[in-house]
């Protein structure tokens, strides 16, 4: 009963798309279970294979299991992107809400600083600060440096939104009652005001997930994402060059279809998100 | 004649402008100042080479060591229009901008009007025709394009033989789309267009009166905005369709860790980002004072 009064709430569409989400993130999370092989282990008797009942989805040029590499490549994206998130959307709340909160001389900084911040077109930022750092380091740091540089450099937007909620909750009842008690400083930011703004928060967080995921995809495709072996839908996205194999080989477009699958049921969420916020 | 308003935008924006420049040229320049391989010379690494020569060769170089003295430099460069030297392509970094940005800048306008022509009109249709159902088909094309990334667009775009640059409009369609869609419908649902309604006017005087002149602040950022947008998939595109433009300059200068480069690029397209936003804000005070004073 109560699971139908929640689906009514959220909608079929949204729920459609949760379920979807949640069976992929399982997939990814079982790929130990569920693939044959793993994403590295190359079969050199079986390179550029079809597909077939041992490799669902063929083998790359280095005859690896694609079906494997798209499992643990999506538990790289589907996992480390809500990181990402994860990281930008507290960083966002911190420095945004904390400018809303103080106001003044502060919060006109601040803004001053996100526009600032905004003006850089993201994928050019992205470029400079990964080019700054080692691009020949081992496939987990790879992973580590690319969604820490997603989730520090995405904070900007999602800073000006929080901001601007703060500020219409710093002058709240609730608020002025609480300072009336005596409550101030880092206590009532923390314990009265940031509660308050989680609606917003979690907004920002499902906006923030798919902006990463396709960031990923794109710096993958250019070469300046995860490190070779491990996988990720951004890396796996780079055989799509060979059109010629493409066109032969149409399961190559596996990643792509799930990529897409992927962001727009997060699109889909994040409508629901949206609606919740505002 | 430019009014008073229209001025006080104007130096608002160009101060705005200087600031950007200023402080993204002292944040280029630590970076760079910071960055792998600053103050290494590979001329030392010449065995023939006396103790005397290396010597000269870093004395050459120390000036740039003093962080101090290494910003006056860079902005004093800055100033004349000297945005340093690739090191990987041993070419002034002018030179190469010289080259390439004409290329990216007409990609640019061409994307960017594609998609914000595209955006505007179908969220205008989506808008003025409020027939149920009569949005899914364009909500459906823009949620597809906004779950593809632009390298993936670049791809499709190359089997097909379509020039990189109209990628780009497909980029920008839909985020014109939906925040339009949504500021022309609530602009349409406010009460003074349904006072409008009731007084008889005509569609087409109530649509640019009453609804478009309202959201014409916002329009306008959206242009501004699509202009960075399209500056981000520049790069993918670019470098998918092997164009020779500023975003495949900028994924070069990436691969070999070429930071001068990219921190000027980088610097220069916020610039231009800017003097976009920029110019939509001050054609907005010339052509609407009213919003304009409102706003601010």
């Amino acid at each position: 009963m109560k699971v139908r009064v929640r689906i009514q709430q959220i909608g079929i569409a949204q729920t459609v798309a949760l379920v979807l989400l949640a069976l992929v993130a399982l997939a990814s999370l079982a790929a130990g279970w569920i693939a044959p092989s793993s994403y590295a282990e190359q079969f050199r008797d079986s390179i550029s294979a079809p597909p077939s009942a041992r490799f669902l989805l063929g083998t790359d040029d280095l005859g690896r299991d694609r079906f494997a590499r798209l499992l643990y490549g999506t538990r790289v994206s589907l996992l480390l992107a809500p990181a990402a998130a994860l990281l930008s959307t507290l960083l966002a709340a911190l420095i945004g809400g904390l400018a809303g909160y103080l106001g003044g001389r502060w919060e006109r900084y601040v803004t001053s600083g996100i526009d600032l911040f905004l003006s850089l077109p993201w994928l050019f930022l992205l470029l400079a600060a990964r080019a700054l750092l080692p691009l020949n380091t081992s496939p987990i740091t790879s992973v580590a440096i690319t969604f820490l540089l997603l989730g520090c450099l995405g904070w900007a937007t999602p800073a000006r939104i929080i901001r601007a909620g703060t500020r219409m909750l710093v002058h709240a009842d609730f608020l002025t009652q609480a300072r009336a008690g005596g409550i101030s400083g880092f206590r009532l930011f923390w314990r009265h005001l940031l509660p308050n703004l989680r609606p917003i928060l979690l907004a920002q967080f499902w906006i923030s997930v798919p902006v990463f995921i396709l960031s990923e995809a794109n710096l993958g495709l250019l070469g300046l994402g995860v490190s070779e072996p491990l996988p990720s839908w951004g890396s796996m996205l780079r055989e799509l060059e060979n059109y010629a194999a493409v066109l032969q080989n149409p399961w190559m477009l596996a990643p792509v279809v799930l990529l897409v699958v992927v962001v727009g049921c997060l699109q889909v969420v994040l409508r629901t998100e949206e609606r919740i916020a505002c | 004649m430019l009014a008073g308003l229209t001025w006080k935008v104007f130096l608002r924006q160009a101060r705005r402008i200087l600031l950007t420049a200023l402080i993204g040229g002292l944040l280029g320049a630590t970076l760079v100042r910071l960055g792998p391989g600053f103050g290494v010379d590979e001329r030392e690494l010449d065995t023939r080479l006396s103790q005397e020569s290396r010597q000269a060769i870093r004395s050459e170089r120390a000036a740039d060591n003093n962080i101090g003295m290494f910003y006056v430099r860079y902005l004093k460069g800055l100033a004349k229009g000297d945005l340093g030297f690739s090191r990987s392509l041993n070419r002034p970094v002018t030179e190469l901008l010289r080259e390439r940005l004409p290329l990216t800048l007409g990609s640019l306008g061409y994307g960017v009007l594609g998609g914000v022509s595209i955006g505007l009109a179908l969220a205008l249709a989506s808008a003025c025709w409020r027939v149920p159902g009569s949005n899914i088909a364009p909500a459906m094309l823009a949620g597809a394009c906004l779950a593809v990334p632009a390298a993936v667009i670049a791809l499709l775009f190359l089997w097909m033989n379509v020039p990189g640059r109209w990628a780009i409009a497909l980029v920008v369609f839909p985020h014109v789309y939906r925040y339009a869609k949504n500021l022309l419908v609530a602009t349409y649902q406010s009460p003074h267009v349904l006072a409008a309604q009731a007084k008889g006017l005509s569609n087409a005087r109530i649509l640019f009166a009453h609804v478009f002149a309202p959201a014409a602040p916002q329009l306008a950022a959206l242009v501004g905005i699509s202009v960075s947008l399209a500056f981000g998939a520049s790069i993918p595109i670019e470098v998918i369709s092997d164009t020779p433009g500023v975003g495949q300059l900028a994924w070069k200068a990436a691969l070999d860790r070429d930071l001068p480069l990219l921190v000027n690029i980088t610097v220069l397209v916020a610039l231009m980002t800017l003097v976009a936003n920029s110019l939509a804000d001050i054609a907005l005070a010339a052509w609407r004072p009213d919003v304009t004073r409102e706003a601010a």
